[in-house]
């Protein structure tokens, strides 16, 4: 690489000046958060005192356990859980689905095969916020609302993941099928034996983007959820402020911001490879 | 591009895709269903009885002059986050393509923000410019400017825009890094050797070798705007101050849940599919061709 660039890369000053610029970047782009974290250690009196100090106090264990033990009207942990549980489940659910679905579709010919495939095509055109209230009507009629099945079934169908491995099968050699069709193999047995393994990347990839899309959701959760006990925290922080005029616990709230970045965060950068390549797969 | 080896059989198939199908026909086209029938009647305030109006709630809706206004609000709205989140996210792949080292470090501190969702960036940036605590808000104090969204629209719609956009950088500094390395050195060796300096091999050379994804990122980001920053403006603004700061996707959620006007929603959220459609067809028309990883 450095041969490559050799010709046109700036060094001594140049390369320290680009260094300087990427840094700076980075802060600015970072500052919330870091002002967040702040907010999370310091006590109440001194954030609604401005200015609020930008180095970190003592408060930390304070303040996090109070939130994730007690929290506003519901301890932050079990909000924890529940957006664990909805961000699992889309996942896993949307990865399931999306696997078998695309599998009819590419090996198999059967009646309506083409109507299937439009009508899955079509669900990318219809987010959940141009039908909000319909949905929520029919989860309500389904006796879903602050239940685990009402967060998760109505967002799990997903065009672009049927696609995605749609598209992957595709590219799985022939010769496969045939060798597995002459063998007196069953599809299902194929499926499990060579078409899961060959997309174990892809599946890994899919699940990075998925489980984001689905800790991330916010007005889904906010719409069907009214038992505190059922709240997910990203819709739940904004349940943490008060109404009227009473000082907001920011202290508190900060620390649930934090702890409600930290899951997704962790998945991002621990995967960030997979990250990227789920991100380009999936827009493609 | 099909198969040329399949399996025989209809049962099985259709036992594999009906997971799918089902959960598509129940919570995606029956809703949709629902709301283009919805927005042909007027409930009765008391919700027994509702009376068919035609297209009477989209001829309401599109002189109303609220609605029109929240149209043009999406627009300024759309256009703001694109280049909020667009140009910086380039300026800094530009610069970190530049690095040989040390651009793998930068890149995982610029991808945190992306894991943030929508709703947690706007409590941060709320926190930041709150009226009575926020740092910023307060420093700006000092500096003799009296910053108050609450009261004042402008004000409230940079504050959206910004905290819309943020996360936003992240995932477009992705894909113009990516673009941007897999511009063949050799161009821009052969540039320099005929003496063009940066700027000139970046409005030359560069910078339409990456437009694919440029313009990609200008759909997807439309699409984000539009659709995915519910979270931002209900932590933030909740549409004010004088819905100053509604765009449409609030509208629907604060007519038909808030105001319960369920005729006027479903309209809405026909409008809405619409739009959706126009831009999904858009995205699959010129996008599909575009980079070249």
């Amino acid at each position: 690489m450095a041969q490559q660039h050799g010709m046109v890369e700036k060094r001594g000053l140049g390369i320290w000046m680009t260094h300087a610029f990427m840094i700076l970047g980075v802060l600015v782009i970072f500052f919330p958060i870091w002002l967040a974290f702040v907010a999370s250690t310091v006590t109440q009196p001194e954030i609604v005192k401005p200015p609020m100090p930008l180095w970190p106090g003592d408060q930390f264990w304070e303040n996090y356990s109070r939130a994730l033990f007690s929290g506003v009207n519901v301890p932050v942990a079990t909000m924890l859980f529940n957006s664990l549980v909805m961000a699992i489940g889309i996942a896993v659910g949307k990865i399931i689905i999306s696997l078998l679905s695309a599998f009819a579709i590419v090996y198999f010919r059967f009646p309506g095969r083409q109507t299937f495939f439009w009508m899955i095509f079509i669900t990318l055109m219809l987010p959940v916020e141009v039908r909000i209230v319909p949905t929520f009507e029919v989860v309500a009629g389904f006796g879903m609302l602050n239940s685990y099945y009402g967060l998760i079934f109505p967002l799990i169908a997903s065009a672009t993941a049927t696609f995605l491995f749609r598209q992957f099968f595709l590219t799985i050699p022939d010769e496969l099928a045939e060798a597995a069709r002459v063998d007196g193999a069953r599809p299902m047995r194929f499926f499990w034996d060579i078409v899961v393994p060959m997309s174990r990347t892809n599946i890994a990839a899919l699940f990075v983007i998925l489980f984001i899309y689905g800790w991330n959701q916010y007005l889904w959760p906010l719409l069907i959820t009214t038992d505190p006990e059922m709240n997910t925290i990203v819709m739940g922080i904004k349940q943490m402020f008060p109404s009227g005029d009473d000082v907001a616990e920011w202290p508190v709230i900060m620390a649930t911001s934090i702890l409600a970045m930290i899951p997704p965060v962790i998945v991002v950068v621990s995967m960030q490879k997979l990250f990227v390549r789920g991100l380009v797969d999936s827009e493609k | 591009m099909e198969k040329r080896v399949t399996f025989r059989g209809w049962l099985l198939p259709i036992l594999l895709i009906a997971p799918q199908v089902i959960i598509s026909a129940v919570f995606f086209f029956y809703p949709a269903g629902q709301a283009i029938w919805q927005s042909l009647f007027i409930p009765d305030p008391f919700g027994l009885s509702s009376q068919f109006v035609g297209f009477g709630n989209f001829e309401f809706l599109l002189s109303d002059k609220f609605y029109r206004k929240s149209f043009l609000t999406t627009a300024i709205f759309s256009i703001l986050v694109t280049l909020c989140s667009m140009i910086p996210a380039l300026f800094l792949a530009v610069i970190a393509d530049r690095l040989i080292k040390g651009s793998g470090v930068y890149r995982t501190m610029l991808i945190w923000p992306y894991a943030v969702a929508p709703a947690v960036a706007g409590v941060l940036w709320l926190f930041m410019f709150n009226t009575r605590v926020g740092v910023v808000s307060w420093y700006l104090g000092q500096l003799g400017y009296d910053w108050n969204h609450v009261l004042n629209g402008g004000e409230a719609m940079g504050l959206v825009v910004v905290a819309s956009a943020w996360g936003r950088i992240s995932y477009n500094f992705l894909f113009f890094f990516a673009a941007l390395q897999s511009v063949p050195r050799s161009v821009i060796e052969a540039a320099a050797i005929d003496g063009a300096h940066f700027w000139r091999r970046f409005f030359g050379i560069v910078l339409p070798l990456i437009t694919p994804t440029a313009f990609f990122l200008l759909v997807v980001n439309v699409v984000y705007a539009f659709f995915e920053t519910f979270g931002v403006i209900h932590t933030i603004t909740a549409g004010g101050p004088q819905q100053s700061t509604t765009i449409l996707v609030y509208k629907v959620f604060s007519d038909g849940f808030v105001g319960q006007d369920l005729g006027s929603s479903s309209a809405q959220s026909v409008i809405l599919l619409v739009v959706v459609g126009l831009l999904t067809v858009i995205q699959f028309k010129y996008v599909e061709k575009r980079v070249h990883y």
